[in-house]
């Protein structure tokens, strides 16, 4: 908010966490740090030392201290990285019980736990130290939040739906604070507030419009939990972020009005004040786009800092920030058009590791901030001196912006809906109504009244604060209840199929052709010509000509699905092959070589991508790859040729290399690089670290195994009753009981044994997916004539062939047109069947097998929750 | 709004107006569209959409084409085929298909809407209407959706398609027996993969009452 921080700024002191009193005292901050831990008994204690320590740092000293206490220089930096540790403090014990989070949103849960905190502090105060500051507010914990909704923005939906945003955040916001602050003016003409109240027509128009704006920070806390449909969640998101510039505008004209008083306001002035509106407005965005386009411009060049890369975002996101604010432009909305601005073409530009830092980055501080802004409304109210009650004024405060609120959107709504395609429905108007939740903005802007032109300041702060509480905690809680009881509309969350996303973009073609057809020019003729020109121009200018060349969105998909099958592939083998694995210490894997004949004449193009790519992963599964230890081991495998090491001979000698190899390891661990990460390039080491990986897991996995079969075994019945469902083959898992699976799992290798636990760790939203991408042969399961060698060795010879793994024969690939390209494979399965072999031994019942096919009856859940392997 | 009143036929357009839906005004926009397309003739011919030049870079063009002269989407019940020539009655019969709907509907009307908009796009990708979208037609589309994306676009294209049709076989059949083929998606498939799609609310764009067509040749 420009020139009322720029007023309010203090000079000297950086952060003025501790500055409610004026002076820094030693018993302030000293309170603060047992209150972190519980027992505050300490406190007055240690002030002594501290403060007599600190003192003493600067004078004349004899000889050199051992230990001097430097409390006064690092009062200020310990102070906020303390409360930053309270503050994750007291969200993680939060976030706990996810029963308390269910009902009551975390954002009331963190008001409330500041309200104890806060107690505390007066407690052993007897005076409220530590206040949310403006400065602290709008400079440090506002901007990262902003930053993060606008950089993870919903691009398409945002700007389709943006007229209606605009029409709530501009006129709304305009008519919530011209009808609360006349209405109470009117009140107050009416005596509801007593008589001795000295607030004046503009004084409530100020009041007003600090009052009417809906906070984002609020907003995204409360609605983020409750997932309603995409476009209310945008209207109300969309419309909290931008009636910023609107209630800039306000709150700083009605300001000066108050300064100049009554009589000297003129038309001249209040035409002023308008065109300011466009001016901080229009100009916050540009200035935002700028700085957007900059940091696309500087991500095209950072190639050889990837380590620092990210870190530009964040500063430019915060120097477009801070440069709004010099201008006194909306900040606001200059951070917010800078995240949209940027976006895609960062995404597209940046090394995928760096694409990950920045959305974890972004995340931990905005949710960091978030935390904080909260914990911090709530400390600040437990003190007395801003608390100033006149029931009419906080009570017809609290009941104006509600209904007040409530017909503005709904008048607002009558009309759009008289313009839009989709209309908003009923159910949906209430919601956007009753989420006009109110925040730490207006509380900010609250304080930054100034107390000698308003004199009731403090009442407005309380009532900012009744508001606050109001309707973060109580219609935050409410929320949820509400939408269920309403229906509201959800947000579809499971992910799009394949078909929904390619029929998505036949849609938006489509949708152009016949608007190009008709003759009309509506929301797709603009937004296909703006793609047109975006493909064109910007991307010329704003992407890397090697991001530019991907990004197909269609092929992105596909791309992912590959991935993801690769790396369930992956995840497959060590589970059920691991132990074979781990036996055999020679065992490889190779796809490449597996696979090579196949590969090439049937999928040039992708697998040719897929081998020189360097595996991009795609944003939405970097979590679930990254934290996979051995992502690298494993997708380097199909690097390597190892022809003729499966002689014994030669396994020898690799063995004996390994070895040598895993020692070089340790002195290449020690290498430290500021500006590079080192991925271990090195075949052995990574052969080396798998088998170790896999040695620890066969370890836990035998544990599980043997000793807690109790915790096992509800595996299985979940099995059966999935069987009986689908009509087949119940009787597998009844005959055999479930005990036997520790005991047999060592002869009959891996496959039998991870077939039973396969169903659990696969979260079932990948599943069907896993199906999908079979077409890339380099993923398939192994059918070749040709086993690996620990699934030949774990036969026992028994079988005398392969032993592929129970899935990969249920569950092989059949287009109509794949049924000739995988005929050949097919048959190649003709191995008996630990399943069936187990039948035939338990059962007599049981059919024999009909050889060579069908692969017995699915022992396996429906495809859509199995995974193809 | 003058054109309106120019026209001659303004009682066919009441009976138009009442079969698709349109408003006069908005009868009387597209009449004009259809006359400046056709260059004044009384029929539009295939040849003649290839004189707008946004549609030349749309890369499902030619699926778009064909569905203004498929007989299925005429909303008559003269079966199938395709047509060599369409007159106004047809051009307008396929345009109400993104017609939006109004506002307060009811629930069996809302999915009547549904169903009949899904059809359209359902005929849009089953070209020789036997009733199920085969993989052939499937990667035809997609095909020529990717056809923009230069070098990549076949065997990519192929791929996707492939992928999806696995992916719908595996949502539609539940599990198959590995010898079992699918034969394509039927319609009651579409309409049930296609479920979260909300196309009676997407599938619409907007008619103008006012005449813009001189903005966009």
């Amino acid at each position: 908010m420009p020139q009322p921080i720029r007023e309010s700024a203090p000079k000297t002191v950086l952060i003025q966490l501790s500055l409610q009193n004026g002076k820094p005292n030693a018993r302030g901050p000293i309170a603060s740090g047992p209150n972190a831990s519980g027992p505050n008994a300490s406190g007055p204690n240690a002030s002594g030392p501290n403060a007599s320590g600190g003192g003493a740092g600067g004078a004349a000293l004899e000889g050199i201290p051992g230990v001097a206490l430097q409390w006064i220089d690092v009062k200020t930096p310990f102070l906020v990285a303390l409360w930053i540790l309270v503050a994750g403090l007291a969200k993680m014990v939060i976030e706990v019980n996810h029963n308390v989070t269910n009902y009551i949103p975390e954002s009331a849960l963190l008001i409330c736990c500041g309200f104890l905190l806060g107690g505390v502090i007066w407690g052993a105060d007897g005076v409220q130290t530590f206040t949310l500051t403006p400065t602290v507010f709008f400079f440090y914990l506002l901007p990262q939040v902003i930053l993060d909704a606008g950089y993870t923005m919903p691009n398409k939906l945002f700007f389709s739906n943006l007229g209606a945003i605009l029409v709530y955040a501009i006129i709304g916001t305009c008519w919530n604070a011209a009808s609360v602050g006349l209405s109470l003016w009117g009140c107050h003409q009416g005596g509801a507030m007593g008589p001795d109240l000295d607030i004046g027509l503009l004084q409530y128009l100020l009041f007003g419009s600090l009052i009417a704006a809906v906070d984002p920070v609020a907003v995204l806390a409360v609605f983020e939990q409750v997932h309603v449909n995409e476009v209310l969640f945008i209207m109300v998101f969309g419309e909290s972020l931008l009636n910023d510039g609107v209630t800039v505008v306000l709150f700083n004209v009605f300001d000066a009005f108050v300064s100049l008083g009554g009589p000297r306001i003129n038309a001249a002035e209040i035409v002023k004040g308008i065109v300011s509106f466009f001016v901080v407005a229009f100009g916050g965005s540009l200035l935002g786009l700028v700085f957007g386009v900059l940091i696309c411009l500087v991500t095209r060049v950072t190639k050889n800092i990837r380590i620092i890369e990210p870190g530009f975002i964040f500063v430019l996101g915060y120097l477009s920030y801070l440069t709004a604010e010099m201008l006194s432009l909306s900040a606001i909305l200059a951070i917010v058009f800078c995240g949209i601005a940027c976006q895609r073409y960062i995404k597209a530009n940046m090394d995928e590791a760096s694409v990950a830092t920045v959305q974890h980055a972004m995340k931990v501080l905005a949710n960091g901030s978030e935390t904080i802004i909260f914990l911090f409304l709530g400390i600040s109210a437990i003190d007395k001196n801003i608390w100033v009650w006149n029931t009419g004024f906080i009570l017809l405060t609290l009941l104006f912006i509600f209904v007040y609120r409530i017909m503005g959107v709904f008048f607002l709504t009558w009309i759009l809906n008289k313009f839009r395609l989709v209309p908003v429905e009923y159910i949906d108007q209430i919601i956007m109504s009753y989420g006009g939740l109110r925040g730490a903005v207006a509380y900010g802007l609250a304080v930054m009244l100034d107390e000698s032109k308003i004199k009731e300041k403090n009442l407005m702060i309380s009532t900012t604060l009744v508001v606050v509480y109001f309707t973060v905690i109580l219609q935050g809680v409410t929320m949820k209840p509400l939408v269920n009881w309403l229906k509201v509309k959800r947000a579809a969350n499971a992910e799009l199929t394949l078909i929904e996303k390619v029929q998505n973009k036949v849609f938006d073609h489509m949708l152009v052709a016949i608007e190009d057809i008709s003759g009309q020019i509506g929301h797709n003729y603009m937004r296909d010509k703006w793609n047109n020109f975006e493909v064109k121009y910007l991307s010329w200018l704003l992407m890397k000509p090697s991001a530019r060349r991907n990004r197909d969105r269609l092929f992105n998909v596909f791309h992912q699905l590959n991935l993801r099958d690769a790396m369930s592939y992956v995840n497959e083998g060590e589970r059920r092959g691991s132990l074979e694995f781990i036996r055999n210490e020679s065992a490889f894997v190779d796809f490449k070589k597996k696979f090579d004949t196949d590969i090439s004449d049937m999928m040039p193009d992708i697998t040719a991508d897929a081998a020189d790519d360097t595996l991009p992963v795609p944003s939405h599964m970097g979590g679930t790859w990254r934290h996979h230890d051995i992502p690298s081991v494993s997708l380097e495998m199909q690097d390597q040729d190892l022809k003729g090491l499966r002689e014994a001979e030669d396994i020898n000698s690799h063995h004996l290399l390994q070895q040598h190899l895993y020692k070089g390891r340790k002195q290449h661990r020690h290498r430290y690089s500021r500006s590079h990460f080192h991925v271990n390039k090195d075949e052995g080491e990574v052969q080396e670290i798998f088998q170790r990986t896999m040695r620890t897991r066969l370890e836990s996995f035998k544990s599980t195994k043997m000793g807690a079969a109790k915790k096992m075994s509800h595996h299985p019945k979940k099995e059966d009753l999935q069987k009986t469902a689908n009509g087949n083959a119940s009787d597998w898992g009844r005959s055999r009981p479930h005990g036997d699976a520790g005991i047999e799992f060592p002869e009959s290798g891996g496959a039998a044994g991870g077939q039973r636990s396969y169903g659990d760790p696969f979260p079932t939203r990948v599943s069907y997916r896993l199906g999908a991408g079979v077409e890339n042969p380099a993923f398939m399961p192994d059918v070749e004539t040709q086993a690996p060698p620990w699934l030949t060795e774990a036969d026992g010879g028994a079988g005398a062939s392969v032993e592929p793994s129970q899935r990969a024969q249920l569950h092989l690939p059949w287009t109509p047109s794949n049924l000739r390209r995988l005929a050949p494979l097919r048959i190649s399965t003709q191995s008996s069947d630990s399943f069936q072999r187990a039948d035939a031994a338990s059962g007599p019942e049981t059919p024999p097998p009909p050889p060579p096919l069908p692969p017995p009856p699915p022992s396996h859940p429906p495809p859509h929750e199995g995974s193809h392997m | 709004m003058g054109a309106l009143h120019s026209l001659p036929d303004d009682p066919q357009h009441a009976d138009l107006a009442e079969k698709t839906g349109f408003s006069l005004e908005q009868i009387g926009i597209l009449r004009k569209r259809f006359k400046q397309l056709s260059a004044n003739e009384e029929t539009l011919r295939r040849e003649d959409f290839n004189t707008i030049p946004d549609l030349a870079c749309n890369p499902i063009r030619s699926q778009i084409i064909e569905a203004f002269f498929d007989r299925r989407n005429f909303r008559q019940s003269d079966g199938a085929g395709t047509v060599r020539e369409i007159g106004f009655g047809e051009f307008l019969a396929v345009m109400s298909h993104f017609r939006p709907p109004s506002i307060h509907l009811k629930e069996e009307q809302r999915e009547a809407i549904r169903m009949e908009k899904l059809r359209f796009l359902f005929n849009m990708h089953d070209t020789d209407n036997d009733g199920t979208i085969t993989l052939e037609e499937y990667r035809h589309v997609v095909e020529e959706l990717l056809s923009r994306s230069g070098a990549l676009g076949k065997e990519t294209a192929k791929g996707i398609a492939d992928a999806a049709m696995l992916e719908v076989a595996s949502i539609s059949m539940g599990h198959m027996e590995p010898d079992e083929f699918y034969e394509g998606i039927t319609f009651e498939h579409f309409n049930k993969l296609l479920k979260e799609f909300e196309i009676e609310s997407r599938m619409n764009i907007r008619f103008m009452n006012m005449d813009t067509p001189t903005l966009c040749k």
